[in-house]
C-alpha cells in the first residue's frame, strides 16, 4: 500500500491529475488556485506532459475544448471569476460531448469579491451557468483525500459519459495540508482510445466533425433529447454521498464540501451536550441525491442546512425533502467560514423551537 | 481513347453544395486551401477549425477533420488540438469579425506564441452572417447596419490594420495580404498559403494569410461591382504585400 504523504490541497489535486493520466494542462493564475497552475508548470515537463498558460481563461477553456476533441485526458483549474469566464465553452464542451475535468477553487463572490473560501458558485456549477440545457457532472470533496480520489474519479467519468466534469471545492481545501495516499500511476497509453469519435489521423477514414452546432431545429432537439438521456443514466448511477452519525440521529444537518467537515466537529461537541444530531453531506451536487436525502430525512424533527453562500444548495434540499416545516438554512458569505460555536447557537435556537435564525 | 483530367474539385472539398452568396470570394478561397491541402498531402492529419460567421459550415465543406469554434477562440482551439496531437495540421479559417474583433486576443497570443497552427483570414470590412453590420475592419465612411451614417472615425475609431500589427510579433513565420479578384491574385494567394502551412509543418512558426475578400450581399453591390470595391477601395486601405517570411524557398 502506498505511504501517506503531507500536502497541500491544490497540489495533491495536480498530482492526482497526472497519476490519473492527464499530460495536458492550459490555464490562467487565479487566487486561490494557483498553486495548482504552478504545481502543473513544474510538474508536467517531467512525464513529458505539456503545460500552457494562456491568455485568459476565455482561452483555457477553448484550448481544452480543442484538445479535449482528440481524446486527450485534458483538464484546468480556475477560481470563480475565472469559471465564469469559461461558461461558453463549457457549453461547447457539453454540446459536443466532450470528456474534460475542471477544478472550481471557489473564492467570496459577486464580481471580484475577495480571496476567501466560499460556496457561493453552486448555482453556476450544478444549474448550468452557460447557455442551453447541459449538465456538468459537479464532485465536491470534503478533505484533501478525497480531493485526490475525486480528481480520479472525475476523469474517468468524464471519459465513461463524454461529458465535463467539476471538482467544486474552494480556498480553504486548496490552501490546507492533510496527509493523503496518492493512486497508483495510470499511463497515458493505458486511457481509453476513444477511438469511435476522437480526432486521430484520418488514414482511411471519413472525416469527422466535432461541434456544438446544428442549423436543424428538430435535429438539435433530437440532440438535446440524447443529452438528457445521458443526465437520466447519471443520475440513476452516479449519485455519491455520505451519512456520518446518523443511526440514532433526531436531527441532521445538510452541507457539501468545506462546510461538511466542519459540520462533523459540530457534531462532536452537539453529542457532548446529548443532542443527537447527524449528517447528511452530498457529494456529487450535480446529480444531487434527491432520494437518498428524502429517506435520510424521514423522522428527522429539523434538517439544518449550513452554506458558505446566502442559500443556494438549500433550493436542493427543498425539493428533496418538499416537507419545508422542518428545513431551516444557516449560511455565512463573503468568505467567511462559520465557526463551530456559531453553528452551535444557530442549532440550539431551532431545535429549541426559534424559527427566526 | 484515354481520357486526362482537366480540373475537378480538389479532393479535401467535400460535395456539399458550398452555401455562400454569389460573387462571395469565400468559395474561391475554399477551393485552393483544399489544392493546397491536396498538393501538400496532408489530409488525414489535417484538422480545420470553422469560426462563427459565413464560414461556420467550413467543417462540411473540407473534407478533412473539423471542429467548429466558438466565435473568435478558434486559434485557441487550434492551439488545444496542436499541443494535444503535435503530428497534426491545423488551420483556423475565421472572419474579420471573427478574428479581428471578439477574437482579437486569441490570435494575437497564438501568433506570439508562434503556435505551429495555420490561419486563413477572411477580410471583407464587414459581418457578413448576421446581416452587414459593422467590422472593425469596416472603412472610414462605409456604410454598414449598425453605422448607418458611415464609419466615423470619433465614434467607431479607425479601419483595424491587423497583419501590420501581427507583424511585430516574433512567433510569425509566415504572414501577406492577398487577393483573389483575378486569375493571377489566386495564383498568388495559393502560394502564400502554401507557405503558410509550410511555416507549420517545417515548425518555423506561426503562419497567416490576410485575403481581402467581398461581400456583395451586405456591401449591396452586385459581384462585378464587388470586385471593383475590392480593387479601389479596400486595396487602398489594406495594400496587399508580403511582411513576413522565414519559410523561404520551398521544397
Ligand atoms: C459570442 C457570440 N457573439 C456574437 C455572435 C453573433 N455572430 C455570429 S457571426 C458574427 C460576425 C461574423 O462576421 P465575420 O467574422 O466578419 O464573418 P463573415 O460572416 O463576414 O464571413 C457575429 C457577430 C456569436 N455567434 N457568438
Ligand atoms: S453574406 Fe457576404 S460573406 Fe457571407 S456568404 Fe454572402 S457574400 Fe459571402
Amino acid at each position: 500500500m502506498a505511504e501517506k504523504v503531507m500536502v497541500k490541497g491544490n497540489e495533491a489535486m495536480g498530482e492526482a491529475a497526472v497519476r490519473s493520466g492527464c499530460r495536458l494542462y492550459f490555464g490562467y493564475p487565479i487566487t486561490p488556485q494557483s498553486e495548482f497552475t504552478e504545481y502543473m508548470a513544474r510538474r508536467l515537463p517531467e512525464v513529458n506532459g505539456t503545460f500552457l498558460q494562456s491568455e485568459s481563461e476565455v482561452s483555457a477553456v477553448n484550448m481544452i475544448y480543442g484538445a479535449a476533441a482528440t481524446g486527450t485526458r485534458v483538464m484546468t483549474s480556475t477560481s470563480s471569476p475565472g469559471f465564469s469566464l469559461m461558461q461558453e465553452g463549457v457549453s461547447y464542451i457539453a454540446g459536443a460531448e466532450l470528456p474534460c475535468v475542471f477544478v472550481n477553487v471557489v473564492r467570496g463572490g459577486p464580481g471580484l469579491g475577495d480571496i476567501q473560501p466560499a460556496q457561493s458558485d453552486y448555482f453556476q456549477a450544478t444549474k448550468g451557468g452557460g447557455h442551453g440545457d447541459y449538465h456538468m457532472i459537479v464532485l465536491a470533496p470534503g478533505t484533501i483525500q478525497e480531493s485526490v480520489d475525486l480528481i480520479k474519479k472525475g476523469f474517468d467519468l468524464a471519459d465513461k459519459y463524454r461529458n465535463p466534469v467539476m471538482i467544486l471545492t474552494d480556498g480553504m481545501l486548496g490552501q490546507m495540508m492533510e496527509p493523503v495516499e496518492f493512486p497508483e500511476f495510470v499511463e497515458p497509453d493505458d486511457l481509453p482510445t476513444h477511438s469511435d469519435w476522437a480526432l486521430k489521423n484520418a488514414e482511411g477514414e471519413n472525416a469527422r466533425i466535432v461541434r456544438a452546432f446544428n442549423i436543424d431545429p428538430v435535429e438539435l432537439e433530437e440532440l438535446n433529447i440524447a443529452y438528457q438521456k445521458k443526465y437520466r443514466k447519471i443520475t440513476e448511477n452516479e449519485i455519491i454521498y455520505k451519512e456520518y452519525f446518523m443511526d440514532d440521529a433526531e436531527y441532521m444537518f445538510v452541507g457539501y464540501g468545506t462546510m461538511g467537515r466542519i459540520l462533523i466537529s459540530v457534531i462532536k461537541e452537539a453529542r457532548e451536550q446529548g443532542i443527537k444530531i447527524g449528517l447528511f453531506r452530498p457529494i456529487s451536487l450535480w446529480p444531487f441525491p434527491y432520494k437518498e436525502l428524502k429517506k435520510a430525512s424521514e423522522g428527522k424533527k429539523a434538517i439544518i442546512d449550513i452554506e458558505m453562500s446566502e442559500g443556494q444548495m438549500i433550493e436542493d434540499v427543498k425539493l428533496a425533502i418538499e416537507d419545508s416545516s422542518r428545513i431551516h438554512f444557516y449560511g455565512r458569505s463573503g468568505g467567511i467560514i462559520p465557526e463551530p460555536n456559531e453553528i452551535l447557537d444557530v442549532m440550539n435556537k431551532i431545535i429549541g423551537g426559534d424559527n427566526n435564525v | 481513347m484515354s481520357k486526362t483530367i482537366l480540373f475537378k474539385r480538389p479532393d479535401a472539398l467535400t460535395d456539399r453544395e458550398l452555401t455562400y452568396c454569389p460573387g462571395c470570394h469565400h468559395g474561391i478561397v475554399h477551393r485552393i486551401v483544399a489544392e493546397v491541402i491536396d498538393e501538400l498531402g496532408i489530409r488525414d492529419e489535417t484538422v480545420n477549425i470553422a469560426p462563427v460567421g459565413c464560414s461556420v459550415f467550413a467543417n462540411d465543406f473540407f473534407d478533412t477533420h473539423g471542429i467548429g469554434a466558438a466565435h473568435g477562440r478558434a486559434p485557441a482551439v487550434a492551439t488545444g488540438v496542436k499541443r494535444a496531437r503535435p503530428d497534426s495540421i491545423v488551420f483556423t479559417y475565421q472572419g474579420d469579425g471573427d478574428l479581428a474583433a471578439i477574437g482579437t486576443a486569441e490570435i494575437v497570443h497564438a501568433a506570439n506564441r508562434g503556435e505551429r497552427i495555420t490561419t486563413i483570414f477572411i477580410n471583407n470590412a464587414i459581418y457578413g452572417m448576421t446581416g452587414g453590420q459593422m467590422a472593425p475592419t469596416s472603412l472610414l465612411g462605409m456604410k454598414t447596419t449598425t453605422s448607418p451614417y458611415g464609419r466615423d472615425a470619433r465614434r467607431e475609431g479607425y479601419p483595424l490594420h491587423v497583419s501590420e500589427l501581427l507583424k511585430e510579433t516574433a512567433g510569425i513565420a509566415y504572414l501577406e495580404r492577398v487577393a483573389v479578384s483575378s486569375p493571377q491574385e489566386v495564383i498568388k494567394a495559393k502560394k502564400a498559403i502554401k507557405k503558410a502551412f509550410l511555416a507549420q509543418i517545417n515548425d518555423i512558426g506561426f503562419g497567416m494569410v490576410e485575403v481581402l475578400s467581398t461581400c456583395p450581399t451586405n456591401w449591396g453591390l452586385d459581384p462585378v461591382e464587388s470586385i471593383s470595391y475590392l480593387n479601389d477601395k479596400l486595396k487602398k486601405e489594406y495594400p496587399l504585400g508580403l511582411f513576413v517570411d522565414k519559410v523561404g524557398d520551398m521544397k
